[in-house]
């Protein structure tokens, strides 16, 4: 079945109105079909839609293959001595990252307690002052940080905390990724606040709140929950940064919880074990990969269930 | 001066709202002077960071900028042992490596988007946008040891082969060589899933905020859903776009840990993709912790500081793109 050909465009409308870009086209590249079926066109259009189908398929073909790779190799190396030794020496079985694993953990505490309060405060600020040059000015600059690469705020940091003391140490290491953690949080924390109906702080206003008491005991206890888990999400992104602890945390093979020695950390060991040459290590790589992986989608899950429970609570009112 | 009473139950005494009505009391109390406070450093600190970062980097660079001068950055002779420094094969490299990332993924990130946002049916568009940004959270050092394991064995075993003798393109400088399998391509590959999930995710957002009256509009003058996007949705998001895709440049730009593990790490400048390469990323991540003299440490940071003008341009540059977008939305 054919199509009878549109209108060919008229000659410009004597009108000072302007023609629409999207008509033009839309009857210009109709006007060039006319003699093609709509039939061919529809298969044209099936055929491309099928095509972004195969495309989203292979984009996530590599996330598959990774994943099938961690489970089988990881699950494999995986053991109870994994969580609980210090990794052996070269060339010996056994060990594990117990060391690694409590580095994460106080590496990403520091990183917290310098990222979340500058992060939430900042993110406070931009929201109440929205409109204003130097919040805009905060907000672009936010975005500004958080795409300059990691490796660069290593540098900063090793600057600032490990050459005038003079050795690497986990503080440098928490402070860099506190520093990538703080435009993360930023920016979640200020949309948070936004979606903080204005008539709640009109209200504790107008009973006399101070401006201090309604927007840390109203507006930002109503946001805490998306605050919450805009914060997990940006503790989700730094777990797994290895580049910026390269010379700031170092890596450490024994125990240690000191925040002025270099400690281990579960990135670090898997790239320092990933390029080894025994087949040991390599295999221990692949398990605190794997555990890795399953620490950052724990936390992502937690700030799902946060989300959840706002929205839970939105529910109500 | 009268005080304001408290209103009579039923009677509207709602407030003005807008942004130029003050609803801050007049004589702020200690407390509030404090929070204010609080905030507004808070907020001053993120400016102050991104100036000390830069500061640091520079000045911890600036040895080797004031020693070699412009030719830092054509010189292509690296040798730490005998104090040469010439950035070129490292620029070079980066921008070899997230040229070959853009150009893999953009088309199947686009692809991603549009299905995501215009196509796929609703049972599967939340696993599969989920599967998507899965690929944002895996870490950089566990693609880096994928790469290792499986894609670089893969390229040298198969590809590599495959795209020179099979296809023949041996004969040009871009396939040339030897099959190593740590490459220019490889990390050219594992930099395309990783940006993938940035550029597919800004691209839908885009996609998103395009109105419904200008699909509507192209389905009444009878196209079809393709000739819909095509000619109605794509041009209207275009800047949008390329804005994602300059986020995803962005990201390629700075990657460190996946593209040290699989580019092979040597300092030459070639036309093969088939050849090892270095990334300015990668070559600071390789060799701070071993430079010793004075002069290799601020090489390495002069190397930061291209790179850090580099990153901002490009993300200043998106995030215009994309603003640009949203405002005509709200416009």
């Amino acid at each position: 079945m054919t199509i009878s050909p549109p209108q060919a465009p008229q000659q410009r409308p004597s009108s000072s109105q302007r023609q629409t870009p999207l008509a033009t086209r839309v009857q210009r590249d109709a006007a060039e079909r006319a003699a093609k079926s709509i039939r061919g066109r529809r298969i044209r259009s099936r055929i491309v839609i099928g095509l972004m189908f195969l495309a989203s398929a292979l984009a996530v073909l590599p996330l598959l293959l990774i994943l099938f790779h961690l489970l089988r190799e990881g699950l494999q190396s995986v053991s109870p001595s994994f969580f609980t030794e210090l990794p052996a020496p070269p060339g010996d079985p056994g060990g594990g990252m117990a060391n690694a694993i409590i580095g994460t953990l106080i590496l990403i505490t520091v990183a917290a307690a310098v990222g979340l309060p500058v992060g939430i405060g900042a993110g406070m600020y931009v929201a109440e002052n929205r409109g204003t040059r130097l919040a805009s000015l905060v907000r672009f600059l936010a975005d500004v940080l958080n795409g300059l690469p990691s490796i660069v705020i290593g540098i900063f940091a090793w600057q600032v905390l490990v050459r005038p003391i003079g050795n690497f140490s986990a503080l440098a290491g928490g402070v860099a990724l506190g520093v990538m953690m703080i435009p993360l949080v930023t920016r979640s924390t200020e949309e948070m606040i936004r979606l903080v109906p204005n008539s709640l702080r009109e209200a504790a206003l107008a009973l006399g709140y101070s401006e201090a008491r309604t927007s840390l005991s109203i507006v930002l206890r109503t946001a805490l929950p998306g605050i919450v888990t805009g914060a997990l999400v940006a503790v989700s992104r730094i777990a797994g940064e290895t580049a910026p602890l390269l010379f700031t945390a170092l890596g450490n093979q024994f125990w240690s919880l000191a925040l002025d020695q270099p400690i281990a950390a579960l990135p670090l060991q898997i790239y320092y074990y990933a390029t080894s040459p025994y087949a040991e290590q390599r295999a221990l790589a692949w398990a605190g990969a794997l555990v890795l992986i399953g620490i950052v989608l724990l936390i992502s899950l937690g700030a799902r269930m946060a989300t959840r429970n706002r929205f839970g609570l939105g529910s109500g009112d | 001066m009268s005080e304001p009473l408290h209103p009579a139950p039923g009677i509207d005494v709602s407030l003005p709202s807008g942004d130029d009505v003050s609803l801050r009391p007049r004589g702020a109390s200690p407390g509030d002077r404090l929070y204010r406070g609080f905030i507004l450093a808070c907020a001053l600190a993120i400016p102050v960071l991104i100036a000390l970062i830069a500061i640091e980097v520079f000045v911890g660079g600036w040895p080797t900028l004031r020693e070699f001068g412009v030719s830092f950055l054509t010189s292509s002779e690296w040798d730490p042992a005998n104090g040469v420094f010439g950035a070129a094969p490292a620029i070079f490299g980066t921008l070899v490596s997230s040229a070959l990332a853009l150009v893999l993924a953009t088309p199947l990130a686009l692809g991603v988007a549009i299905f995501l946002a215009e196509f796929a049916p609703n049972w599967l568009r939340q696993p599969l946008a989920f599967l998507v940004d899965l690929l944002a959270a895996i870490p950089s050092v566990v693609y880096g040891f994928w790469g290792i394991v499986f894609l670089v064995p893969l390229l040298r075993e198969s590809v590599m082969p495959f795209l020179g003798d099979t296809l023949g393109l041996a004969n040009t400088p871009f396939f040339s060589g030897p099959a190593y399998g740590r490459s220019m391509l490889a990390a050219g590959v594992i930099l395309a899933i990783m940006i993938l999930p940035y550029i597919s995710a800004v691209s839908r957002e885009v996609l998103m905020a395009v109105p419904r009256s200008q699909r509507e509009a192209a389905l009444a003058l009878g196209a079809t859903r393709w000739e819909m996007i095509r000619d109605a949705v794509v041009p209207y998001a275009k800047s949008g776009l390329f804005g994602g895709i300059s986020v995803g440049l962005g990201r390629a730009l700075g990657e460190t840990m996946a593209v040290t593990m699989v580019i092979g790490n040597r300092a030459e400048i070639s036309a093969s993709l088939f050849a090892p390469g270095y990334t300015m990323a990668s070559v600071i991540a390789n060799e701070f912790t071993e430079a010793t003299d004075d002069l290799h440490l601020s090489a390495l940071m002069a190397i930061g500081a291209v790179l850090l003008i580099i990153t901002i341009i490009v993300n200043a540059v998106a995030r215009w793109l994309v603003w640009r977008v949203s405002r005509e939305r709200t416009a």
